[in-house]
């Protein structure tokens, strides 16, 4: 490790010592005044192209081979250099002004002058210096934090500018410092800091602090604050600048915008190379010629062929070499020197519509997609694969309680079902009252820093500008306003009125006995376990309740709150005698000082005596003394404070499902109010305020799948374990069935309830819990004891002594929740596969929920079957994969020949809208099959392995949707590069957290939602969406226009460029190949520049082929934009052709029509350019698509352009412009009625072939665009019926396959059904390691999660639906 | 109909912005104009035979009538050539034609007789016609100094650096400089009408009005203002090389003399094509007389002084009466006529095609 000592020293020193620092001033500016010219084209040089074009310019310098006047051949590079010029000088002003906001920021720094903290400029900050942090301040550079107000040292900041976050991370003060008085004083400060250089990674940072006293104290990033981080929470807080400026992490990440080629761009760069190829070929030729032409003359000299300037004759040799030369600058404009910039034009314009386009907006967070990447818009409409992420991107990411089932009795809550559909509308305007509601209370509390908010909008917004826009900036201040997943729509539970009715009367009923002194027992079991329900869903989590007054603020409700717990002892000290305490304890990270991962090793000393304590105390209980135990509130709360946040407290919960479940037992007025390490306090109606006391929280790991309380119930007095977790794992921990027939006939309900709430999709949780006896309670307790103060595998010890416990439970019920999909995210998935997209998802959660949730969005069938490969060794997934393959091989290489018969029938049904893509997709190799791949992360990392990675390619690409779970962010980024590499494909990836980020670089186009989870993925995107559902108009829409717009522009762009070319070209055999040219020089100059250009800028942003409803209601169009069926190479060829068969109509109708005339060379020129003109301008005539009042402009203004400057410039000098001198040449030529002739015949004769195969082409082969084209004309009622009605007839077997697909076997009508149920059966074609589970069969549960939904799902709907199969290939090496 | 329906979204659209957003909060969401939305009113024209078919019948229908007219009025141009050139032996020229040098001493001159078989009736003009002469080469074209020939003085004793290596001659600027000027037609021809009663009538020649007006007024002037004096004018320069005399004895007439001499400005309009004509004289239709030519016995009387024979030149003398479409030429006639018929005949392709597969689509279509 370099490390780099920063030493710093505070104290009483009148300057900072740490001044050879980078100070906080930024500038990310490129240039200065003076270094912008230099700098600046230096830049533009880069770009081969401009070279190119200034060489030639320069050339023209040479007297030998000078085509132009020098100083006009230079207009257009210059033209073209300046505008470049001039658009970085502005991006750079901005980025200047920007800088100069930001840098002027204020902040309160300690003055060692005036020995108190001065408002100072955020650029005056220096590394050393001591910074006062205010709550809400954003941080202007790293800091190390030294001392906190909070009393538990602790300093709130939120990352959201930095990595999207939205929940508060925790900083600690220094642990020297740790003791400090609130006021701590930088003059005191003696004491040196070492730590590494600045570097990038967020993750990391390390040093130590050397007192004076010697003593050193290692620094974590746990005691750094990072520029552009906000503090939360804190009043106050001080600290030490470490990196300043440009140093800090924050900079040090900001890298600039990444440059991707796109890949229609890539293509035109072969066929540029072409034209270059073309442009030599070219000029050999003349150069050959004239070499033979003046040979032919020998050595009598003909009184044309002038001498050389100097009077020398040249041989014809030298000649032909310098002709080469010239000819090279005649013909230059081959290379279409506007096309690089008419590309950019067109790509800003393209990027500003999809900006401006109202579908892409989103109203709930008033942001609309963001452009980052201003030159791949094209490449959207060439998709093929998109990889996905799961939450947050086809989720909302929020958790819904939808619906529970209680002691085997289904609560449907309709009403709540109704209330989610109303928030498809309602969203909007609901967000917007509680983010006024939740600012409100927030400005009073800091009304110390006046209209701190507006601070922290504008703040955050400079903190955003780097990366451009301000959405970001503001989103991110909307976020923080929420806790997260307080959504009202997570919040605001509508309970069934039955289920409440019953929890009323449960409570009523436990008052009553409570009030009598019953026992608890004697409550109607089912009603206990409605209570016992909600119990459960109430405290066995780790929520943390906050109240809103004082956002974020924890509700602290201790009862000795004045002094808080500074040590261990003293934690003991105090609460060990009156309550029982809990060492394994890992929920109270609120109260606790240190978090979690640190206090290990604390918590299991502290724990040993605690829990004997415990037992010993258990030992001596007395009799419950009921009206003892129920003094829910204690005295010292605050009863203001309570009746504040009465009703209104907010839950922070690690994820959003504990969230939803805590909120769905508030809708039944069974509250969480308070969470102490030791003590969760519930309230219930009727019943009050209850506090439970937390002996143990064994918290949710992912083996487990559960995670349980114990508690000492405060009404029975039991020790009680609730148990929550994943149903297939609860279910096996139920007591036997033969223990009760009532239990047995819950645990059968409930498991039909619960695949029914799988089959549509919502996330399943069961509830359980248990009762102990205080002597199983002290037998557990001392093994778990034992296993807390174990110094050899104390984890496994723990985990197995949580499943010691966690045995024989009772059922108490299961709950759905819904993570909610984002609106239209099945539609969205469904378009996009018909438009021949693979969709794989890649995800980080459980294989259970990402299958769910892949049902639920449509991305796997019901009917579909499914390959499931677990493996858990190298060897297995071989062998996985290689049988899997096997498998589908034989399946499927019979059935699909049977379809392409069919198919060859099919395709001359009556109604047929994709006729001519069907050959394109026949010939790709694999076929994609009805066919699900589900696959885990460790799998997918043996599978990722050099040797396996083609069969797993193999084998996924012939599956319809793909299924990655549990993988790891670098996984996500290997499959992407796989696929992309190896398949050689375009790759969409989208996703909305950090953990997507490395997939969204690597992927072709990478796609961020701007979504809960922040920025991150957004900062690394490419394009950023507000909802995943965009996607769709996007990619279908946008993608497909700004492909099929830029690739005809510049396969237009080729076309033209030769064809005015090669008008000069023939020239060269009427001019003994002299490298003359007919065409006046500023014609010849300006011709692209100016004439020519402005129609094809606006048809190249305008232009529509077909409107955006029916691309969005065929999909399918979209596949001519993955074939490239815009712009294939043929057609660059073809274009050339069409364009020197052009110019030749161009070039030989004035030749003949002046033959043996008396015309001279520009009169007979002129004509030729303007029609030149003419052809070219029709020609895009024919082309385009769309004429709009903007395309008849351009084109009227194009030739009135021309028509002008010819009159201009051929009546302004009749001395200057050598060598053509047209002086009055147009005029003569307007009076000339031959002139007209030439102008009806030329471009009708040109452009004649061209026409007639694009009428041929429209009526005897039209592409699918062009059938689209046709719907469009049709009324928009009749377009919807034959839309409607295709999707239902031809149209069904269609659309639940891959388009591609079922292009190229399409099945007969009628037939999707007995197809699906005449699947040859598996059973036969599998080895032993395939084991099919035809789910009819399957009452049991199998290992994974999704197929007892099966079971149900077929059970439920078995009257219509088809049976599905599933396969299930387990590579667990002991089944090998 | 099309842009009736986007009016009404718009107007909706407006009615959404205006009512909450208007307040203090100003929303991001982008403008509902037709223009940001894409939904600018716009004509989709679909090609397919069925929409094409008009424009093909319609183009032949115009074209082949046009055609016609073309060819007719071409045709009506009488025009009569005759190549002088010597290359045979049996040419009359054919010993001038032998001496390749410029500026022999001696001039050199042949009689070419003709039979006019057509009366010409109007204004006649004669051309000389010059083949295989590339006046189109690239240095050929550049080699002129614009400036001297406006009549710049300073020009005029320091041409332009275009004109080398024909700027200058034994230290002498050259007046008119250039290779064009240098390489200036100069034969001489004149016109012998063999009346019937065996005398020789010299037909009368115009040699002016043979220049583009602009060209005589404004483009080309000669030195020294209105100086009658044009040998005072040209003092200090020389005559280009291959020229016998100086450029202030191109004619006698002080109208036509100097830079200002038409066949001067004539040459100095560079030709388009290796095979070209320039106008030479034009004869004039006397009033009282019907016929410019009467059909006959003429002769061409020709100083043979430019030599063509080293780069494998000719030389004619083109007599053509014009008219409003130019000389003759039936190229543009034949050719209206032809893609006339061609885009009639794609017509009935395209019948054809419409008929046999263009109503799958459609009926199949609209049934649906």
């Amino acid at each position: 490790d370099t490390k780099k000592p920063r030493l710093n020293r505070g104290g009483a020193w009148e300057e900072n010592p740490n001044r050879h620092y980078a100070n906080n001033k930024i500038k990310t500016t490129k240039y200065t005044l003076l270094s912008f010219l230099p700098k600046n084209l230096f830049e533009q040089f880069h770009r081969f192209a401009n070279v190119y074009f200034v060489f030639i310019a320069l050339l023209n310098f040479v007297p030998v081979v000078n085509a132009f006047q020098p100083e006009l051949a230079l207009a257009p590079v210059v033209f073209i250099l300046s505008v470049t010029a001039i658009k970085d000088l502005w991006e750079d002003y901005r980025r200047h002004r920007s800088d100069k906001e930001i840098n002027h920021m204020d902040c309160l720094v300690y003055s060692r002058v005036e020995r108190r903290y001065v408002e100072k400029y955020w650029k005056e900050v220096r590394v050393g210096d001591f910074i006062r942090l205010r709550c809400n301040e954003i941080l202007p550079a790293d800091v190390l934090l030294l001392t906190s107000s909070d009393p538990d040292r602790l300093c709130h900041i939120e990352t959201a500018t930095l990595d999207g976050e939205t929940n508060l991370k925790q900083r600690q003060v220094v642990r020297s410092f740790f003791d400090l008085d609130c006021d701590f004083d930088p003059t005191k400060y003696n004491s040196i800091i070492e730590c590494e250089k600045p570097n990038n990674d967020l993750n990391r940072f390390r040093g130590y602090i050397i007192h004076r006293s010697g003593r050193r104290d290692a620094l974590y990033k746990e005691n750094l604050l990072l520029r552009g981080c906000t503090i939360r929470n804190t009043e106050e807080a001080v600290g030490i600048v470490i990196y300043a400026g440009h140093e800090t992490k924050a900079m040090l990440n900001n890298n600039g915008p990444r440059y991707k080629r796109s890949k229609l761009e890539r293509q035109m760069n072969v066929d540029v190379f072409w034209c270059v190829i073309i442009l030599l070929v070219m000029c050999l030729f003349a150069a050959v010629g004239h070499g033979l032409w003046m040979f032919q003359y020998g050595d009598k000299r003909p009184v044309f062929d002038v001498l050389s300037p100097e009077g020398t004759d040249l041989s014809p040799i030298m000649s032909a070499i310098y002709l080469f030369l010239t000819m090279i600058i005649v013909f230059q404009v081959l290379i279409p020197i506007s096309l690089f910039v008419s590309i950019e034009i067109v790509k800003i314009c393209q990027v500003f519509f999809i900006h401006q386009d109202m579908d892409l907006y989103d109203e709930e967070t008033d942001s609309h997609l963001q452009c980052r990447a201003l030159n791949i818009t094209e490449d959207l409409g060439q998709m093929q694969y998109i990889f996905s992420d799961k939450t947050g991107t086809l989720t909302e990411n929020k958790m819904v309680f939808r619906r529970c089932t209680v002691a085997g009795v289904e609560y449907s809550h309709d009403a709540n079902a109704r209330r989610l559909a109303m928030y498809q509308e309602m969203d909007s305007e609901e967000e917007e009252c509680t983010s006024h509601g939740g600012t409100l209370p927030r400005r009073d509390s800091v009304t110390s820093h006046q209209s701190a908010r507006v601070v922290l909008r504008s703040q955050s917004t400079k903190s955003h500008r780097r990366t451009g826009s301000r959405a970001e900036a503001k989103r991110a201040s909307i976020l923080s306003k929420h806790t997260a997943f307080s959504s009202p729509m997570e919040k605001d539970i509508t309970p069934d009125p039955q289920l409440l009715d019953k929890v009323n009367e449960c409570s009523s009923q436990m008052d009553f006995m409570r009030f009598h002194s019953q026992p608890m027992s004697q409550l109607p079991s089912d009603l206990s376990d409605i209570i016992d329900f909600f119990i459960a869903l109430t405290i066995c989590n780790t929520v943390v309740v906050s109240s809103p007054n004082q956002p974020r603020q924890k509700v602290r409700m201790r009862f000795e709150l004045k002094s808080p717990v500074k040590t261990i002892e003293d934690f003991i000290k105090r609460f060990t005698p009156s309550r029982l305490t809990s060492g394994s304890n890992s929920s109270s990270s609120s109260s606790l000082i240190t978090n979690r991962s640190s206090n290990r090793g604390c918590s299991s000393i502290l724990s040993s005596p605690s829990a004997e304590s415990t037992l010993t105390k258990l030992d001596e209980e007395k009799p419950p003394n009921l009206e003892h135990t129920f003094s829910p509130v204690p005295p010292c709360y605050s009863e203001k404070a309570w009746a504040v946040a009465e009703g209104e407290l907010r839950y922070e919960a690690e994820s959003p499902d504990e969230a939803a479940l805590v909120y769905a037992a508030r809708a039944y007025k069974c509250s969480l109010v308070g969470r102490l390490p030791d003590q969760v306090t519930v309230e219930l109606p009727h019943l009050g305020k209850l506090s439970f006391e937390l002996l143990h929280t064994l918290g949710f790991d992912s083996t487990r799948k559960r995670m349980s309380v114990v508690v000492r119930h405060p009404l029975t007095d039991q020790i009680t374990v609730y148990t929550k977790g994943a149903d297939s794992v609860i279910m096996d921990l139920i007591k036997p069935p033969n223990t009760g027939k009532r239990q047995k006939k819950i645990v059968y309900r409930t498991q039909n309830y619960l695949n029914l709430y799988a089959a549509d999709g919502l996330r399943t949780l069961c509830i359980a819990k248990k009762v102990l006896t205080k002597e199983e309670y002290a037998c557990w307790l001392q093994r778990h004891l034992e296993a807390e103060t174990a110094i050899q595998g104390r984890e496994e010890l723990l985990f197995e002594s949580a499943l010691r416990l966690e045995t024989n439970l009772h059922l108490l019920g299961a709950t759905g929740i819904e993570d909610r999909l984002q609106d239209g995210v099945p539609e969205t998935i469904a378009s996009l596969r018909k438009a021949g997209l693979q969709i794989w998802v890649l995800t980080g959660d459980k294989q259970e929920t990402a299958v769910n949730i892949a049902y639920a969005c449509k991305l796997l069938e019901p009917e579909e079957e499914i390959l499931t490969l677990n493996a858990d060794s190298q060897e297995a997934c071989a062998l996985l994969l290689e049988e899997s393959l096997h498998y589908i091989q034989a399946k499927f290489l019979c059935s699909s020949a049977d379809h392409a018969a069919k198919a060859f029938t099919a395709n001359f049904a009556p109604f047929e809208i994709y006729p001519s893509s069907s050959p394109s997709s026949s010939s790709v190799p694999f076929m994609v099959h009805r066919l699900g791949l589900v696959i885990d992360g460790r799998t997918l990392a043996y599978a990722l392995d050099k040797s396996l990675e083609d069969k797993f390619l193999a084998v996924a690409r012939s599956c319809r949707s793909v299924l990655c779970c549990r993988s790891t962010p670098l996984q996500k980024s290997m499959v992407v590069k796989l696929v992309r590499n190896k398949l050689k494909v375009m790759t969409l990836a989208i996703g909305d957290g950090a953990n997507d980020v490395s997939m969204i670089q690597v992927a072709d186009v990478g796609v961020g939602i701007s979504g809960q989870e922040g920025m991150q993925a957004v900062m690394a995107s490419d394009f950023a969406l507000p909802r995943f559902r965009y996607l769709q108009k996007l990619l279908l829409v946008h993608g497909h226009w700004c492909y099929s717009r830029l690739a005809n522009m510049i396969l237009y762009f080729f076309y033209k460029n030769a064809m005015f070319v090669a008008l000069i070209f023939w020239y060269q055999f009427y001019c003994g190949f002299s490298g003359s040219a007919m065409i006046d020089q500023w014609y010849l100059i300006f011709f692209n520049l100016m004439f020519s250009a402005f129609p094809q800028l606006i048809t190249g942003t305008l232009d529509k082929d077909v409107s955006a409803e029916t691309l969005q209601q065929l999909p399918q169009l979209y596949i001519s934009g993955q074939n490239s069926e815009e712009y294939k190479p043929y057609m660059f060829w073809m274009n050339m052709i069409d364009a020197f068969y052009q110019s030749l109509v161009c070039f030989f109708i004035p030749y003949f029509a002046y033959a043996d005339s008396d015309v001279d060379l520009f009169t007979w020129g002129t004509p030729i350019t303007t029609l030149a003109l003419f052809t070219i301008l029709l020609h895009l005539g024919i082309e385009t698509k769309t004429w709009t009042w903007m395309n008849w402009l351009s084109i009227s203004f194009s030739i009135a352009l021309f028509f002008t400057v010819a009159l201009c410039y051929n009546a302004s000098c009749p001395t200057c412009y050598s060598p053509s001198n047209p002086y009055w040449t147009m005029q003569r030529l307007l009076q000339d009625p031959l002139f007209y002739f030439l102008c009806v015949i030329t471009p009708v004769t040109a452009l004649l072939p061209r026409y007639f195969y694009r009428a041929c082409q429209g009526t005897l082969f039209p592409s699918p665009v062009q059938v689209g084209r046709q719907l469009d004309k049709l009324p928009a009622e009749t377009r919807r019926n034959i839309l409607s009605l295709s999707r239902v007839k031809v149209g069904s077997p269609l659309s639940t396959k891959p388009p591609f697909l079922s292009l190229a076997k399409p099945l007969p009508k009628g037939s999707n059904k007995t197809e699906k149920g005449s699947f040859p059966s598996p059973k036969a074609s599998q080895g032993s390691i395939l084991q099919t589970h035809d789910t009819r069969k399957c009452h049991k549960r199998s290992q994974i999660s999704c197929a007892p939904r099966f079971c149900v799902g077929s059970l439920q709907f078995s009257g219509f639906l088809p049976p599905s199969k599933h396969m299930h290939l387990n590579g667990l090496t002991g089944q090998i | 109909m099309m842009a009736s329906t986007y009016n009404a979204k718009d107007e909706d659209g407006h009615i959404t912005v205006a009512g909450p957003g208007g307040g203090t909060l100003r929303s991001r969401k982008p403008e509902n104009t037709a223009f940001k939305q894409q939904r600018l009113p716009a004509w989709q024209p679909i090609l397919t035979a069925g929409t094409v078919l008009p424009a093909f019948f319609v183009i032949g229908l115009i074209f082949i009538p046009i055609g016609i007219g073309l060819y007719v009025t071409s045709n009506n141009i009488k025009e009569f050539e005759i190549d002088y050139t010597g290359v045979d032996m049996s040419s009359p020229c054919f010993n001038c034609s032998q001496n390749f040098s410029w500026n022999s001493t001696r001039p050199c001159t042949c009689s070419i007789p003709f039979y006019l078989d057509q009366p010409y009736e109007s204004n006649v003009f004669m051309y000389y016609g010059l083949s295989n002469f590339y006046q189109n080469h690239r240095r050929y074209v550049k080699s002129r100094d614009d400036s001297q020939l406006n009549g710049d003085s300073e020009a005029l004793t320091k041409p332009s650096k275009e004109c080398e290596p024909y700027a200058f001659h034994d230290n002498k600027p050259i007046a008119p400089c250039g290779a064009i000027a240098n390489s200036m037609f100069n034969d001489s021809l004149e016109l012998f009408y063999n009346d019937p009663n065996g005398t020789k009538v010299q037909i009368h020649l115009m040699k002016t009005g043979i220049a583009w007006w602009t060209d005589k007024h404004v483009k080309f002037r000669n030195p020294g203002g209105n100086n009658p004096n044009l040998t005072v004018a040209f003092q200090g320069t020389t005559k280009p090389v291959n020229w016998r005399k100086p450029v202030y004895e191109l004619d006698s007439d002080q109208e036509n003399d100097g830079f200002i001499n038409e066949d001067f400005i004539v040459w100095m309009r560079t030709a388009a094509l290796p095979t070209f004509r320039k106008l030479y004289r034009i004869i004039q239709k006397k009033k009282d007389m019907v016929l410019t030519l009467p059909r006959g016995n003429y002769t061409l009387e020709v100083v043979y002084n430019y030599p063509v024979r080293s780069f494998e030149g000719r030389k004619r003398m083109i007599l053509s009466t014009i008219s409003w479409m130019g000389g003759k030429n039936p190229f543009l006639g034949i050719a209206y006529i032809t893609v006339g018929s061609v885009c009639f005949f794609l017509g009935v392709v395209l019948l054809i095609i419409h008929h046999k597969y263009g109503n799958r689509n459609n009926s199949a279509d609209i049934s649906n």
